[in-house]
Order: structure tokens, then sequence, then C-alpha cells
């Protein structure tokens, strides 16, 4: 109970966490802006019926899928600076993440779309919308409130996947704790981290909340 | 007004309509019936493009929305002209598929301004008088999913009366609601025949259709067994077989 019993330690350790939570959320927020709109462009070149699209982009989602995030992190931060020059580790962690997610968004954006009834797509023909009108006007507006569920379940996972920047040293949460618990030899540390990550998921989980509600107005 | 000439269709080897030729002139009704499976909606859809022919043509106004090309395959118009030409007929589905994200009044504006390109006002304006026509003016704000199926089925006839068809057709706009809510709808349709509003009207409504109809069309494995005035098709005169179907259906 070293950190517990001594708030002066506490209060260093909780300003070093704090910092350390910065790093997470700048790795955690730029992820989701990427990856979010990035995740609908996957989503439709899944889609599509051009073979020579559809086929490279279920590729790359087997990929991101199926291969381990953190073996992605490390080909990110050592190979693409051959290709491309040098890239810090925090951007590399953000180009690895938003990747990843993206082709989670995109399976999950491709259910939320193929569940829209046939009949919305034949009641927009019929009143003159064209495809593009169909898709942005009626399709996806209905979608946003089926793929609130699994993409809330995702952003969960993301707030505490970025502990995995850990492994290229990115001085993110998980980082500062597990530094902090070597040089004491107290667990401490990682479980208030812990207490961090479930404080920033407990936000994350009430807005969603708040978003459910706000598309509670019609159902379907 | 419409005029369909040898419409051929199969599904995967099934010949569901086979030499189906129709005419349909301005100011008429004209009954679809026929037993289940008979391709009665396959016509419909097939005239309103939402499948595409493997033979025949079907003109509106003269316009071809789709003619025999030189190896007896069917060519449609170009994207734009088929676009002008489907706008021409309205569609009622069976299961009303409106826009359920979208507000009553929405459903009815969305059209008007972005295909047709209405002023906001003016849209705003022909939506107001199309729901106190089908008796829904309360409902404006409200969402289909808070509308009993009639209402909803009223509104998606207002909906698509907003951009002013020529035709106007219904797949069995009746078949999904019980007698009472029936009635509803099926006085929104006789007012518009009324109104001498051409129409095409796929329907199980034996009463309604000798009543409402100019014109009866009787299907059976996708071919027209029989056109004629009500009388004629489902009058004392009728055919055997004819009688059998009108019996089937319960007809007095
Ligand atoms: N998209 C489709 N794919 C395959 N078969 C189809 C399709 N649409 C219709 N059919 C088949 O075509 C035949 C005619 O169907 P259609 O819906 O035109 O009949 P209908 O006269 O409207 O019947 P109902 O009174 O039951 O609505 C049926 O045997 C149906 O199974
Ligand atoms: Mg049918």
């Amino acid at each position: 109970m070293q950190y517990l019993n001594d708030p002066d330690l506490l209060m260093k350790l909780l300003s070093q966490l704090a910092g350390g939570m910065l790093t997470s959320l700048s790795i955690f927020f730029s992820t989701l802006l990427f990856s979010l709109p990035l995740g609908l462009v996957v989503a439709l070149g899944r889609m599509s019926r051009r073979k020579w699209v559809s086929v490279p982009v279920s590729f790359f989602i087997l990929i991101m899928r199926g291969t381990p995030l953190m073996l992605q992190l490390f080909t990110v931060y050592f190979f693409l600076p051959r290709l491309v020059g040098p890239i810090p580790r925090l951007q590399s962690t953000m180009i690895a993440f938003s990747l990843n997610y993206a082709a989670y968004f995109a399976e999950i954006y491709r259910g939320g779309i193929m569940s829209i009834d046939r009949g919305q797509y034949e009641a927009a023909q019929v009143l003159g919308f064209t495809r593009s009108q169909t898709f942005l006007q009626i399709v996806l507006p209905q979608t946003v409130k089926r793929v609130l569920l699994p993409v809330s379940n995702e952003v969960i996972t993301l707030v505490k996947d970025t502990s995995l920047a850990t492994a290229i040293a990115v001085g993110e949460l998980f980082l500062v704790a597990k530094n902090a618990t070597s040089a004491s030899g107290s667990v401490e540390p990682l479980f208030i981290a812990g207490l961090f990550y479930l404080a920033m998921n407990t936000v994350v989980t009430f807005f969603f909340h708040w978003l459910t509600r706000r598309f509670e107005y019609y159902r379907g | 007004m419409l005029e369909a000439k040898h419409i051929a269709k199969a599904f995967g080897g099934e010949r569901v309509l086979r030499d189906v030729s129709l005419r349909v002139d301005q100011g008429q009704v004209v009954a679809i019936i026929g037993r289940s499976g008979s391709g009665k909606s396959t016509l419909l859809r097939c005239l309103n493009h939402l499948e595409t022919v493997d033979a025949g043509e079907i003109r509106i106004d003269g316009r071809p929305m789709v003619t025999t090309g030189p190896g007896g395959t069917p060519v449609y118009a170009p994207k734009a002209e088929l676009r002008a030409l489907c706008l021409k007929m309205g569609f009622v589905f069976q299961n009303y598929n409106l826009f359920p994200h979208m507000t009553v009044m929405r459903n009815l504006c969305q059209a008007q301004e972005r295909v047709l390109r209405r002023p906001k006002a003016e849209a705003a304006e022909r939506a107001t008088a199309l729901l106190a026509q089908v008796g829904l003016s309360d409902k404006a704000g409200q969402y289909p999913c808070q509308l009993s199926g009639g209402q909803q089925q009223r509104v998606a006839i207002a909906r698509a009366l907003a951009l002013d068809p020529e035709i106007l057709c219904f797949d069995e706009p009746t078949s999904a609601l019980d007698p009472q809510l029936t009635q509803e709808v099926l006085g929104v349709i006789r007012d518009l025949a009324r109104e001498k509003r051409t129409m095409i009207v796929v329907t199980h409504e034996m009463r309604f259709a000798r009543e409402v109809a100019d014109t009866v069309v009787f299907m059976q494995e996708g071919v027209i067994r029989a056109v004629g005035t009500p009388d004629e098709v489902m009058g004392d005169h009728r055919s055997e077989e004819l009688s059998v179907f009108m019996g089937l259906l319960g007809d007095d």
C-alpha cells in the first residue's frame, strides 16, 4: 500500500497517469476520427459489384481482422518508414489502429446497410431518387440507428486496445503505469490505471446510451 | 397512355409472364385479378421498371420505355428518359414502404424537393392538401410507426400522388389490412377513381374491382385469360373457367 498510504506519492502517480491518459485519448480520438469514415468507404468497396474493387477490399478486411493488432502495429512502425520515411511512434499507432478499426467498422456498416429492407430501395426508385440520393437520404440514416450497438462495442474495445501501443513504447496510460510498477515494485499503479480505463469506458457507455435514445423517435 | 406488348418475364426458368399485352387509356381504372402466383405483381413491377422484362415493349404516352432491339432482346430507354418515364407512374406497395426515419410530412415532401426540385413551401402546401384529401391532416408530424396500417397506406398513396403521376399503380394495397382498415384505403382509391385518375390496381377485393374498375384483367399462369368490363369478366356470362376462379375467391 505504498501509494495509497502516501498522499504525495499518490498525487505524483496520478498526475503521471493523467498525462499518459491524454496520450491514450489522443490515440482513441484520432483512431475514431479516421476509422469511422474510412470504414464506410471500405464497406462500400466491399459491397461493390466490381470484382477488382471488392476482392482486394475483402482481402484487406481479412488481413486486418485475421491478424493480431499488435503485429499490425509492429508492421506499421518498423516497415512503413522504409517506404515513406520516418514516422513517429504515436503516428504509427494511429495509422495501424485506424486501418484495423476501419475494417471492423466496415463489416458492421455492411451488416447494417444489408439489413435495410429492399422495399426501401424500391420505394425510393419509384419516387425517382437516384442511387446516390437513395443511399444518402434513405439507407444511410436508417443504418446509423442499426449499427449503434455494435459500433459502441468496438469503441469500448478501442479504449482498452490503446494499451497495445505500449509494445512500441508510446508513453500512454498503460506504459506509464507499467513503468511506475517496475520502479516501485508495487502493482498499485496498474490497478489504478485499470480504474482510469473503466472511467473512460463509463463515459463512452453513457454517451452511447444518450445517442441511442436520440434515435428512439422511430422504430425500425 | 400506357401500352405494353408481348411482355415476357422468367425467374430462373420459371416463366412468370408469357406474352402479356395490356393497354391503359386516360382516366381508365384497370383492375388486375387472378390467383396467387399468376404474375400480377410481376406485371405491375415490369411496368414500373422494378423488374426488367425479358422480351416485349412498353410505351408511356407513346414514348418507348423498352423496345425490341435487333436481336429480339429488349432495349431500355437511356437512363434519363427512363427516369422521366418512370416518374409518370406512381406505385403503392402492399406493405407501404414508407421511410420510417421521416415524419409523414417529410415522406411526402422529400421526393418533391429532391427529385422534382419543388420549392419547400410549394412542396409543403401540396403535401398538406394531399394529407387532407386522404383524411390525415392531423398526422403530418407523426412517424410511420405511430400510424395504423390503413393510415400508413393512405400516407403512401399521398406520397405517390405528390409527384403528380399520370398513372397510379397499386399492388394489393389492402391485403395487409383488416376489413375495417381495408375500407379506409379502398375509400381513398374510390375517390381517386371518381376524379378520373388513371389507375392500375392489383387486388383480391372482387366487390371493389367490380364497382370501381372500367376494365378487369384476369390473369392465370402468366397470361391474360380475359379482359373486359367487370360484367364481361365477372358477370353472369363469364366463361366456366372464370366462374371456377371467381368461386374460389368467394365472389357473390
Ligand atoms: N424476385 C423473384 N424471384 C424469383 N421468383 C419470383 C420473384 N418474384 C416473383 N417470383 C415468382 O413468380 C411467380 C409470380 O409471382 P407474382 O408475385 O407476380 O404473383 P402474384 O400474381 O402477384 O401473386 P400474389 O397474388 O400472391 O401476390 C410466383 O411463382 C413467384 O414465386
Ligand atoms: Mg402479388
